[in-house]
């Protein structure tokens, strides 16, 4: 006959408490995670300190003229970047209007029953794909594609409306039209994105009381589906105008580096990320600490948009699913 | 129930409204109008996709698909006038940077991811960090090359580290919260089934946690190394370029977006053609990492 008891408390058993070794190890890892959440904090920290820090000689030197300021001369000392906060806005405002209206059309005809669920994830595809494409390579396409493209039509546009503000001046080579078309492009993969997820958030049964009291496709999507929608579709331009605000590389090939300030769409312009891009490499230590407080007041800007999109996205997600 | 009686007679007496769909009615047109619009919209918007990939493949491919393809590969860029050349120098560097930035950012991404996710998701110290690399993400690019600019290359000069570690900056916020959305997929009675199992929390991760996301953390990951490997502005005055293959890390260094942007720039149609073989390799390295996440299966938990 077995012991029953033969087997309590033996080494043979597969169960048991944790070990001390696995405490330790226990320590040890939890450890290791908490110090590097902590470094997210750190290191944004970090950067601002180092960016304050650099900045700061030229914050003292220049002041708040540096940002009313419109000359750019690295030979007399002088540093203000209006124009390039003004082409930053006005280029990405014309991306906004331009990539939020097509960005959320693409979030409509993605999500409101138009195509096939297949089809529908096909293209949602190659609309991602669009976001994967470097910045470097839509400026290569925008140099040889783009401005040879638009041309002809600002030449007419010009020579046709002159007196209007916009058509005032022609295209001679990189200007604002194909910078805030390329940028209209890059920040429609972003619009689109959270648009689709606005849109996903409004339970089904939403449209099909709207179906149901007898609305058409559209009536549907314009008098129900939008106004629900609008606060994730509010974050959805707040973030996208916050992606064009920073966007660097695309910019500094196409917007011409031409420090003014015009309305035209065919003058070229300059942006505060592309005036980082095309006059660090080659700066001086004065040019440096005035790049460092021009790049202050771009982390400024898009640190107000961002969190204000980030507030309203955060919003629209507590409306729909209660708070979390 | 005689209220609901559907035959009452008096129903035939009153006049029945048209419920018929009427397609020249106002609405109805308005309704195909839009219809139409929204369609010319998303057709309009696939236009430059296309015709980039298009280009791509017929002004790349030339050079990259041609006779000549080893020399493109593997032969250094030319100068002014100088015909042939290549890339080489701008592939390794890119691949390196990406390396030395994959190193420094994924494991302290996924550990960080941990904590959000699973270790004190309520804390103030996740809720500030979550944040923080939210806001992160909507910080110009160009943020990370100034910085690092800053605390790095102003001491010891343009580097390969320089470049490797501003990627890092970049890929550490997509890494975290791609991360922790796949760790807080991983349901809760798993988690509770390996507590009463009488696991520390080290073993519920390594054993429940890490296991069940992994696919999600590791598309997460191949979607961060993607989007670092694309990335030319942090890079402009950290790594600089370099003609040469890179032999030290501490020197500058070439990389395939550097080499495009230098090259869009100049007169000569030898380096334009240059620039367009390079943007084929750089976009299709980067497609090949956005295909590869793509593929990974998420099991259904």
């Amino acid at each position: 006959m077995a012991n029953l008891f033969a087997s309590a408390g033996s080494a043979s058993s597969v169960s048991g408490p944790p070990s001390g070794g696995d405490y330790a190890a226990d320590s040890i890892f939890r450890g290791l995670a908490w110090l590097s959440a902590f470094l997210i904090i750190a290191l944004t920290g970090y950067i601002l300190w180092e960016i304050l820090r650099e900045a700061f000689p030229a914050m003292q030197a220049y002041g708040l003229g540096f940002i009313t300021g419109t000359t750019w001369n690295v030979n007399t000392g002088q540093f203000g970047v209006l124009p390039e906060i003004w082409g930053t806005l006005y280029s990405s405002l014309l991306a906004l209007f331009l990539g939020g209206i097509f960005g959320i059309a693409i979030a409509i005809f993605l999500t409101q029953d138009f195509l096939d669920h297949r089809v529908a994830t096909v293209f949602r595809t190659i609309i991602e794909m669009l976001a994967a494409i470097p910045s470097v390579v839509f400026g290569l396409w925008g140099i040889f594609v783009l401005i040879p493209l638009l041309k002809p039509g600002a030449e007419w546009l010009h020579s046709q409306f002159g007196w209007f503000p916009l058509f005032s001046t022609d295209l001679a080579g990189p200007g604002m039209a194909p910078a805030a078309l390329v940028l209209a492009i890059m920040i429609l993969p972003t619009v689109a994105a959270i648009s689709v997820d606005a849109f996903r958030r409004i339970p089904y049964k939403v449209k099909e009381a709207a179906y149901g009291m007898g609305t058409t496709r559209w009536e549907a999507i314009l008098k129900v589906m939008l106004p629900t929608a609008s606060s994730g579709l509010l974050a959805a331009l707040v973030l996208g105008f916050g992606r064009a605000l920073g966007e660097t590389m695309a910019l500094a090939m196409l917007i011409g580096n031409a420090n003014q300030i015009s309305l035209s769409l065919f003058s070229p312009a300059n942006t505060l990320a592309s005036l980082l891009a095309s006059t660090f490499p080659e700066a001086g230590q004065l040019e440096v600490q005035a790049l460092m407080y021009a790049a202050l007041v771009l982390l400024v800007i898009t640190f107000i948009v961002n969190v204000l999109g980030l507030a309203v996205q955060q919003y629209t997600i507590r409306k729909f699913e209660g708070k979390k | 129930m005689s209220d609901f009686d559907l035959t009452r007679s008096s129903e035939a007496a009153r006049p029945m409204p048209q419920l018929a769909r009427q397609g020249f009615e106002a609405r109805a047109l308005k309704s195909g109008l839009l219809t139409g619009l929204t369609w010319l919209a998303a057709l309009l918007a696939a236009v430059p996709l296309i015709s980039v990939m298009y280009l791509l493949l017929v002004k790349g491919g030339s050079r990259l698909f041609g006779a000549d393809f080893a020399e493109v590969l593997t032969g250094l860029p030319p100068a002014g006038f100088e015909l042939g050349g290549g890339i080489g120098p701008a592939i390794v560097g890119t691949l390196v940077m990406v390396g030395i930035a994959s190193v420094l950012s994924i494991p302290i991404g996924i550990l960080a991811a941990i904590y959000l996710g699973v270790l004190e998701p309520r804390s103030r110290l996740a809720n500030t960090s979550r944040f923080l690399a939210k806001v992160l993400t909507g910080f110009p690019s160009i943020m990370a090359g100034v910085f690092v600019y800053a605390v790095l290359v102003i001491h010891w000069g343009y580097s390969a580290w320089a470049g490797g570690i501003a990627l890092a900056v970049l890929m550490l916020r997509t890494v975290v919260l791609a991360a922790e959305e796949a760790i807080a997929q991983v349901p809760q009675r798993m988690k509770d089934a390996a507590y009463g199992m009488g696991c520390t929390r080290t073993q519920v991760i390594w054993k429940v946690v890490l296991p069940t996301g992994l696919p999600g953390i590791l598309t997460g990951v191949l979607l961060a190394v993607a989007g670092a490997a694309g990335e030319s502005a942090p890079l402009l005055f950290t790594a600089l370029f370099s003609n040469y293959f890179i032999s030290e890390l501490s020197e500058p260094t070439a990389s395939l977006s550097i080499l495009i942007y230098n090259f869009s720039g100049m007169p000569f149609p030898n380096q334009i053609e240059l620039a367009w073989t390079a943007s084929l390799v750089l976009v299709l390295i980067v497609l090949m990492f956005n295909i590869l996440a793509r593929l990974i299966v998420q099991p259904k938990v």
